[in-house]
């Protein structure tokens, strides 16, 4: 006797209260981020411009397409195309891919330049350089394990599609994952300007 | 309950049988009484760690341990009650057995997510236990985790404030399914007028546990990220800032208090109805009092910082909104007591435990005030005061909130009543001995003593050896408490469907309740929680 219950606004406003409290976890580095750049402005115009831009240029093209390719996977399964929706599902997760590999290279080459968390070269650069670095990690860092979480999250239904779970009356896990897999997108569109554009 | 032929309710109804009907139940109540059960165990580690700590205070100098031991021991004691027994306490314990009943509802709205948040929260409670034995010893940072000494103690903080993540986590997903149950899962009639006030704070509460929770997790992943890589960002010799640190902690850890003191406030507006025979005072000034406290106590983090060096017109800012604080709070209490007014009052236990919430509440509100003004707050900050002023809003309201839940509905989830006369004993004893041991405190700390020392001058001597007594006292009433509860869920009498005549939508389904709560049919609900019109008290 098991509880079956079916609501899928109530599952969609579950989502929606969860994706607020993934802003609020990202908000506290960009509060240390808002708070540092009062401090140091010059020094964060400095460290921002030994980002490399077009990393940051391919990604936000590349997460941007996954989010467009997730919301036709979405109105695809709500039509019922079972084919369509796998695709455009591995579509974004293949973006996904494409999206830390990226991110590998980007690292490797500041790692390589020794900038990274703790490093000596870092912290001889002085205090303003070495915060700036600290949050580009930790705010990358926390934003590519959240790539990592929804690629998986959409692999997972995708898997779920393929065996006739996720059907066009019963969609909303998918739907729930292009939400998750929504903000992901959002945080980078605010996490990509702070870091490499404006300064 | 072991005799087979006697009804069971839930405890027997379950697809699967033995350990694994509890260990993989969705069942709100099942669920429930897990975490029950979990938060009892850490209640009384954390109990006896706080009996050593009196012990080591009852006389200056080294008592039973020395100063590492003694910081351990606090800082253990201040992680188990906070993390492990108060945030969880009533929201994840009697926030899961009741809310589903309470609106009408077979189920919470994610029933497999409960589920999840229950293993997060033994998974957080296991790592902080293993943080305790490993590495470099318990940490000793207090539960604040405060930097620069967080980012430098050689003990075992990574894991403790990795835990302390995971209970977090644990506590946002019981907020999403609450807020999300109560708006979605309200039974036919169960209008927002007609819900009990126990469901609005509950309501209340998973609001500040999903909006201010995943700040303390990013604050506290960030001290794990120090620690690792040394990265400085909250280490003022790298071009970080300590005074970060601070906000970003009590951004979430003082709206935390009102996880643990707002459900309380709802459990206490559910009996003192019931035992006064009237309708609640004020009831959407009850209901509207639990946001707005949830509201504004979001705002007013920073009154724990007035002695950091923070700016004179941020000390200003925040004193005042602290004092806004105090009205939906004082109205909560005016609105107790007037209900009480020409009431039918009948002192059962649970009543006697919401009275005593009434009076310690009423003293560790007023000292918080004390402490939120500007002024004061420097001679009484970080000493024995605040202390004294934590516990009797935390212990003395909290957890005797706690108490009289566990009197007023255990008969209901197990179908059977605890002896009267040593429940009363035992709160007799709880009271005096909880105001003996937190008074002395106080005043102590009005004296000057400062908190987190092991060593304390001669002149504090007296009253912390009347501090200590007290301890012993509220020690053997917990004892007689929990002794005589647990010999009334074995053998005690048994109940009907409404023990105490209370008008909530759970004393209509049997004790214990069924599997999916109600029958065939879901109910409707035609009159207000608070209409006595017409509600019989069973005879037990």
């Amino acid at each position: 006797m098991s509880i079956e219950h079916r609501d899928d606004t109530g599952s969609r406003f579950g989502m929606w209260l969860f994706l607020y409290t993934e802003v609020i976890l990202f908000s506290g580095l960009f509060i240390l981020y808002a708070m540092a750049l009062t401090k140091y402005p010059t020094q964060f115009a400095k460290a921002s411009h030994m980002l490399n831009i077009y990393f940051g240029t391919i990604n936000t093209l590349v997460l941007l397409t996954s989010s467009l390719t997730i919301a036709l996977a979405v109105s695809a399964i709500q039509m019922g195309r079972i084919k369509q929706t796998l695709t455009l599902c591995w579509v974004t997760i293949a973006l996904a891919i494409v999206f830390l590999i990226n991110k590998y290279f980007e690292w490797s080459a500041e790692i390589g330049h020794g900038i990274y968390p703790g490093s000596e070269h870092l912290a001889e650069m002085g205090p303003g350089i070495t915060t700036f670095f600290n949050l580009y990690y930790f705010t990358a860092g926390l934003h590519g394990l959240h790539v990592l979480i929804g690629g998986t999250l959409i692999g997972v239904v995708a898997v779920m599609t393929a065996k006739g779970q996720v059907t066009s009356d019963r969609y909303t896990l998918l739907e729930n994952s292009a939400l998750y897999w929504h903000l992901v997108d959002l945080v980078w569109i605010f996490l990509f300007p702070l870091y490499y554009l404006i300064l | 309950m072991s005799e087979s032929t006697t009804y069971t309710g839930f405890w027997q109804e379950s697809p699967r049988s033995g350990i694994l009907g509890w260990l993989l139940s969705t069942d709100h109540k099942r669920i429930g009484i897990m975490y029950l059960c979990c938060i009892i165990a850490t209640f009384i580690v954390g109990a006896c760690l706080g009996l050593a700590i009196r012990l080591e205070l009852i006389a200056p100098g080294e008592t039973i341990m020395g100063a590492q031991t003694y910081n351990a021991t606090f800082t253990v004691h201040g992680i188990l009650m906070i993390f492990m027994f108060l945030i969880p306490s009533i929201p994840a314990a009697f926030g899961n057995l009741l809310l589903p009943i309470q609106i009408g509802a077979r189920d919470v709205s994610f029933p497999k997510l409960n589920l999840l948040s229950w293993y997060c929260y033994v998974v957080g409670a296991i790592l902080a236990i293993i943080a305790i034995f490993s590495g470099g010893g318990a940490p000793d940072t207090g539960w604040t985790f405060y930097v620069p000494f967080s980012t430098q103690t050689t003990t075992n903080v990574n894991l403790a404030a990795f835990a302390a993540f995971m209970l977090g986590f644990s506590s946002i997903l019981t907020g999403i399914n609450f807020v999300t149950t109560v708006h979605r899962l309200r039974c036919e009639g169960m209008t927002w007028g007609r819900l009990p006030l126990f469901v609005w704070t509950l309501y209340a509460t998973a609001w500040i546990q999903v909006l201010a929770t995943p700040m303390v997790g990013i604050t506290l992943v960030l001290v794990i990220l120090e620690r690792v890589f040394g990265a400085g960002l909250f280490d003022a010799a790298r071009g970080g800032d300590p005074l970060l640190f601070q906000h970003l902690f009590w951004i979430y850890s003082h709206p935390a208090v009102y996880i643990m003191i707002l459900p309380g406030m709802g459990v206490i507006s559910e009996v003192i109805p019931t035992f006064a025979r009237k309708p609640v005072f004020g009831y959407w000034a009850m209901a509207l009092s639990s946001l707005a406290i949830a509201f504004a106590g979001s705002l007013v983090w920073a009154h724990h910082m007035y002695a950091s060096g923070m700016s004179d017109f941020a000390i200003l800012v925040f004193s005042f909104l602290t004092f806004i604080v105090a009205i939906p709070s004082a109205i909560k209490v005016f609105n107790w007591v007037s209900t009480l007014y020409k009431g039918s009052i009948e002192l059962a236990p649970p009543m006697l435990y919401a009275l005593a919430f009434i009076f310690n509440f009423a003293i560790g509100g007023l000292g918080g005030l004390a402490l939120g003004a500007a002024a004061s707050d420097i001679h009484l900050h970080d000493t024995y005061f605040v202390v004294g002023h934590f516990h009797y809003v935390m212990f003395g309201g909290g957890g005797f909130a706690l108490f009289a839940a566990m009197h007023y509905w255990l008969p209901k989830f197990t179908g059977r009543m605890y002896n009267h006369k040593a429940a009363m004993i035992g709160w007799a004893l709880l009271f005096v001995g909880f105001n003996v041991t937190y008074m002395a405190m106080q005043t102590v700390g009005i004296q000057g003593m400062p908190r987190r020392y092991y060593d304390y001058l001669p002149e504090f001597t007296t009253l912390n050896l009347v501090s200590t007594v007290g301890s012993w006292v509220m020690a053997v009433g917990l004892i007689i408490m929990f002794v005589n509860l647990w010999q009334g869920v074995r053998k005690g009498r048994p109940v009907g469907k409404n023990p105490w005549g209370a008008a909530t939508l759970e004393w209509q389904v049997p004790s214990p309740p069924p599997l999916e709560n109600f029958g065939e049919e879901d109910p409707v609900v035609t009159k207000g929680p608070y209409n006595f019109k017409g509600v019989v008290a069973d005879e037990y």
